[in-house]
């Protein structure tokens, strides 16, 4: 009682004397009357925040629904037709109208496939590494690495494929070729996406598995990374949906077909954001820019598949209360 | 199935701060030790040394010898994975496996180390669940999630999953911390049904809990802090709560400190 009253300076008069305040603790009339002001504070405060953050929301929002109005607005109608989802841009020119995407379709998942394929492993086993087992000066190297590999620009990724791939093995560029460069792309996504979620994983677990007499390899395997499980599907979208849309590395080694191509070691390769640049070229014609938001429509809807199978591998395999 | 395990001039290091200095002791099989004393005298850091747990903490080692009847736990062809297999291990918080269901739960330590046969595991899921009165609670949701279970029913869960896999010796790193009485009951009455067959070690708090369930308590204690702990004293129980031979003990136990 007396320290309170102690830090009172006498003269303020909105302090209440200590006749309010009877001993016992309770305040009196007053002093509940003051206690209104830091109240009334707070809720100003609370009401500037709420709506700065909804103002924000807001305008993070604007792009993102004009792109989507935009593009599905310009671009939709061509998914309607049968032909889109099965053909191909063979023998139609800029000026003829519609056409299909299959081949750009299928040259992307095939691209994109092959990118996972090698970055994932590479990715995850990272990043097992590097909370698991690594301990000084190495796992810090690998760390610091991924850290630049995440800032290297695509174009700058695609460069290096390009030297090393054609230039000093003197192989040709091809689909296989640009799913290297995106593989470099993909790598640090997967192993920082990956590492945060086993850091999530509560060390306890590490230890109880430990008690039970389990050798470490089987715990990583079978308690950390499944539980784990759903974050790193989450990871791996991410990463996919990052090179999905890349285009600076299908420019430099995966030259534009309108054609089918399956071999994604040999020639040209169909891809969606090539097709889409293919367009953007004979953008004043009525017909190849109605092709062109049609091609970005289906690479968003292709992501937007993505992440939803993603979540429903993860739903399945997420830890259950 | 129960062993003694024999400690001789232990001392336990993080790095290079020394944690536990010169503890030796004997725990008799098929009994229950307590170890009691002030918070950070090293208690818990010396039960994790008798199944090779502190070596998992980065830069933790010990000097000293653990003889577990004959064998030499820190012998150097020793495989620590061996050794957690015979000595068990349960810990403050209740930590079952979030992905698994309570089947999964207890059927774990067999099940990562390969056994698959369906039968086997049935049997020792329902032994184990039954030897930590759980059973008639969970036999018609083995399948749920062992999230699910109230924080004594996860507790006695953890305790069905390290006696599944048929250990020696059960260490516990005060179990019922975390947990109500009536929950800390269960587990107490559940400490005094297994020490006919397994060799019980119990890190606790409550000194109360050292009185009711144990046969033998060791007194940890500390100069000050930066300094290691020490084993002041182990005895019977009984001794060591009415006519213990040191004074700290004494000064501990009637509340003087601590």
């Amino acid at each position: 009682m007396s320290a309170i009253t102690d830090e009172r300076r006498p003269d303020d008069p909105s302090v209440p004397d200590d006749a309010s305040t009877p001993p016992g603790g309770r305040p009196g009339r007053d002093a509940l009357r003051q206690m209104g002001s830091p109240h009334r504070a707070r809720n100003v405060k609370d009401v500037i925040a709420r709506v700065v953050m909804w103002f924000c929301f807001f305008l993070a929002m604007v792009p993102l629904v004009w792109i989507l109005w935009t593009v599905i607005s310009k671009g939709a109608h061509l998914l309607g037709s049968m032909q889109w989802w099965t053909g191909n841009q063979r023998n139609i020119n800029s000026d003829d109208a519609g056409g299909g995407a299959r081949h750009a379709i299928e040259g992307t998942l095939q691209m994109v496939g092959m990118t996972a394929l090698i970055a994932v492993p590479i990715g995850i086993f990272t990043a097992v590494y590097l909370v698991e087992y690594g301990r000084g000066r190495l796992a810090k190297a690998i760390s610091f690495t991924v850290d630049i590999l995440s800032g290297v620009p695509s174009i700058v990724a695609a460069l290096f494929i390009y030297a090393v791939w054609v230039t000093t093995f003197g192989l040709s560029r091809s689909g296989f070729a640009a799913a290297l460069a995106l593989v470099l792309l993909m790598i640090p996504v997967v192993v920082r996406s990956t590492e945060e979620m086993l850091k999530l994983v509560p060390n306890e677990l590490r230890e109880a598995a430990y008690a039970l007499g389990v050798p470490k390899w089987v715990t990583v395997v079978k308690v950390v990374l499944r539980t784990a499980f759903s974050g790193i599907i989450t990871g791996v979208l991410l990463g996919i949906a990052r090179v999905m849309g890349e285009t600076a590395p299908l420019l430099i080694l995966a030259p534009y077909t309108k054609n089918f191509q399956r071999d994604l070691f040999n020639g040209n390769f169909p891809t969606l954001p090539m097709m889409i640049n293919q367009d953007r070229g004979d953008f004043a014609l009525a017909t190849a820019a109605e092709r062109m938001w049609a091609a970005a429509l289906t690479l968003i809807i292709l992501v937007l598949l993505l992440n939803i199978i993603g979540r429903v591998i993860a739903y399945f395999g997420s830890v259950k209360k | 199935m129960a062993k003694r395990i024999d400690v001789n001039d232990l001392n336990v290091y993080y790095g290079s701060f020394k944690a536990v200095e010169g503890v030796s002791m004997t725990v008799e099989p098929r009994s229950v030790t307590a170890f009691i004393g002030p918070s950070g005298c090293g208690k818990s850091t010396f039960l994790r040394t008798l199944n090779r747990m502190h070596e998992v903490i980065p830069g933790g080692r010990v000097e000293g010898k653990v003889m577990l009847d004959d064998q030499d736990l820190y012998a150097p062809s020793m495989d620590p994975v061996t050794v957690r297999r015979t000595i068990g291990m349960v810990f403050q918080r209740p930590n079952p496996f979030p992905t698994m269901s309570i089947y999964d739960n207890v059927a774990a330590g067999l099940r990562l180390n390969g056994v698959k046969n369906k039968k086997t595991l049935d049997g020792i899921v329902e032994s184990s669940l039954k030897g930590a009165n759980l059973w008639t609670e969970v036999k018609d949701r083995l399948n749920k999630p062992g999230a699910g279970l109230s924080g004594g029913q996860q507790q006695r869960l953890c305790i069905a999953r390290a006696i599944a896999v048929q250990p020696q010796v059960l260490l516990m790193d005060e179990p019922c911390s975390a947990l109500d009485p009536i929950s800390t009951l269960a587990i107490e009455d559940l400490i005094n049904e297994l020490k006919s067959e397994f060799t019980i070690v119990i890190v606790t708090h409550n000194m109360q809990q050292a009185a009711r369930v144990s046969d033998r308590t060791a007194f940890f204690n500390l100069k000050a802090t930066g300094e290691p702990g020490r084993l002041i004293e182990i005895d019977d129980t009984t001794r060591i709560f009415n006519n213990p031979s040191e004074q700290a003990t004494e000064d501990y136990i009637s509340g003087r400190f601590g």
